[in-house]
């Protein structure tokens, strides 16, 4: 499948006829409509709240968040505020009349909210778009970590984000989930199908939240027989902790660091690294 | 766009994010509008801890809008107080045990959720930078020497 992202920048690439064709495409609809309601179920939110749907176009995901639905939006209606950077794709929006407020806008310049605004986020098929700079002045990383830091700042603790996105490839996968990490959120990737034609890519962030013991998704939840590997923070704070500076095992390493590097050292004995006791 | 998002907004310079007055943005020439949006008493409750009252009150001075009073209205004006849950009810708040919603919270959806401004500009307040609203859609898109 061809990829737009390589094609023009977004607010090009989808003019008047794309923006149409996106919209009224019915197989299109289905697949975001999918999205959205899996998004939503990873979100788990249980009362009305404001969300912010990054790359909404003409309001698909939105019509979803501002409807009630026992089975699929539990905690609706919500009220949602919506960026993207296709004005042609607004005014389809603008069109359908839908709910949400809408705002013309460049993720990858931040997220123009103050900081603790929304309950949850939530971003379909949008986040590619970030991987490409159109101009020398910026780069795929800077524009990424630009947006995560907005999203995390404009989340409320304890908030959640939810962005399916379609990496070109693995290294695209990692670029955007270890910017995502950088800015403070814990993250996580969940793919639907993988190895499939219909693979999609979920990446789940959380802010702050320390119950949920590097589940964030949620899906393993319950189940028995299951560890969660979450190889964060822990690995960095072991290491730490296992040899203190000043230690016998801190010493041996250093004596055997500087007699690699040819400097004369000691001979190692029984003594070395051990205390001096008070004789009396 | 509605008067609670704009209670939310801050201008998009990476420069002004940092200082007081690039929150909150100044409406200039608004032209407002009301759109009547379904009440959602819950999501008022959830949201009205979020929203800066002081800025609410003058934006509602600048808008020349009726005179909000000068706190912000307590959790518990928010809803009639029910009477079956009253000694028991009081530690686990179920959703739908609430009374029926008062007239301070119709006033304050009135106001956050569909007043809104169809047509304008917002200035900051920190780099005077305007931002245009047309059709109730903001351009925060930022030419790339502001970025």
């Amino acid at each position: 499948m061809s990829r737009p992202e390589d094609t023009l920048p977004p607010d090009l690439f989808y003019n008047d006829s794309e923006s149409r064709k996106y919209t009224t495409s019915s197989r299109i609809q289905h697949i975001q409509s999918q999205m959205t309601h899996r998004a939503l179920s990873l979100l788990s939110l249980r009362s009305p709240s404001l969300i912010l749907d990054i790359g909404c176009g003409s309001g698909l995901s939105g019509e979803i968040l501002s409807t009630f639905s026992p089975e699929t939006n539990p905690g609706g209606p919500h009220t949602w505020i919506g960026l993207d950077i296709s004005s042609s794709m607004l005014a389809v929006a603008l069109e359908k009349e839908v709910e949400g407020d809408l705002f013309l806008a460049d993720a990858g310049q931040g997220v123009p909210f103050r900081p603790g605004t929304f309950d949850a986020a939530i971003s379909i098929s949008a986040v590619q778009w970030l991987c490409n700079a159109e101009s020398t002045e910026e780069s795929p990383a800077g524009r990424l970590s630009r947006f995560f830091n907005g999203l995390y700042a404009s989340l409320r603790r304890g908030g959640r984000a939810v962005c399916q996105f379609y990496p070109k490839n693995d290294e695209q996968k990692k670029m955007v989930s270890s910017a995502a990490v950088r800015a403070g959120f814990g993250a996580g990737l969940l793919e639907d199908d993988p190895g499939t034609k219909s693979a999609k890519t979920y990446l789940v962030l959380t802010v702050g939240g320390g119950e949920l013991d590097g589940d964030i998704t949620g899906v393993v939840r319950g189940m028995e027989g299951v560890d969660v590997m979450d190889s964060r923070r822990r690995t960095k704070g072991r290491k730490r902790g296992e040899e203190a500076k000043g230690s016998k095992g801190w010493i041996m390493r250093k004596k055997e660091q500087m007699e690699r590097k040819g400097k004369v050292v000691k001979t190692n004995s029984k003594y070395t690294g051990r205390k001096r006791r008070i004789a009396f | 766009m509605k008067l609670l998002t704009l209670n939310f907004l801050t201008c998009a310079r990476k420069a002004c994010k940092a200082t007081n007055a690039a929150f909150p943005l100044h409406p200039k020439d608004a032209e407002l509008e009301i759109v009547e949006v379904e009440l959602s008493p819950l999501f008022v409750r959830n949201i009205l801890p979020r929203v800066e009252w002081e800025a609410l009150r003058t934006l509602c001075q600048d808008l020349g809008l009726p005179q909000l009073p000068a706190t912000a209205p307590e959790p518990g004006e928010l809803f009639t107080p029910n009477p079956s849950d009253g000694v028991e009810g009081e530690g686990i708040e179920e959703v739908g045990e609430e009374g029926e919603p008062t007239q301070t919270l119709k006033d304050l959806h009135h106001v956050l959720l569909e007043t809104t401004i169809r047509e304008g500009k917002l200035v900051c307040g920190s780099c005077g930078h305007e931002y245009a609203v047309k059709e109730g859609i903001a351009n925060f898109l930022l030419p790339s020497h502001l970025v």
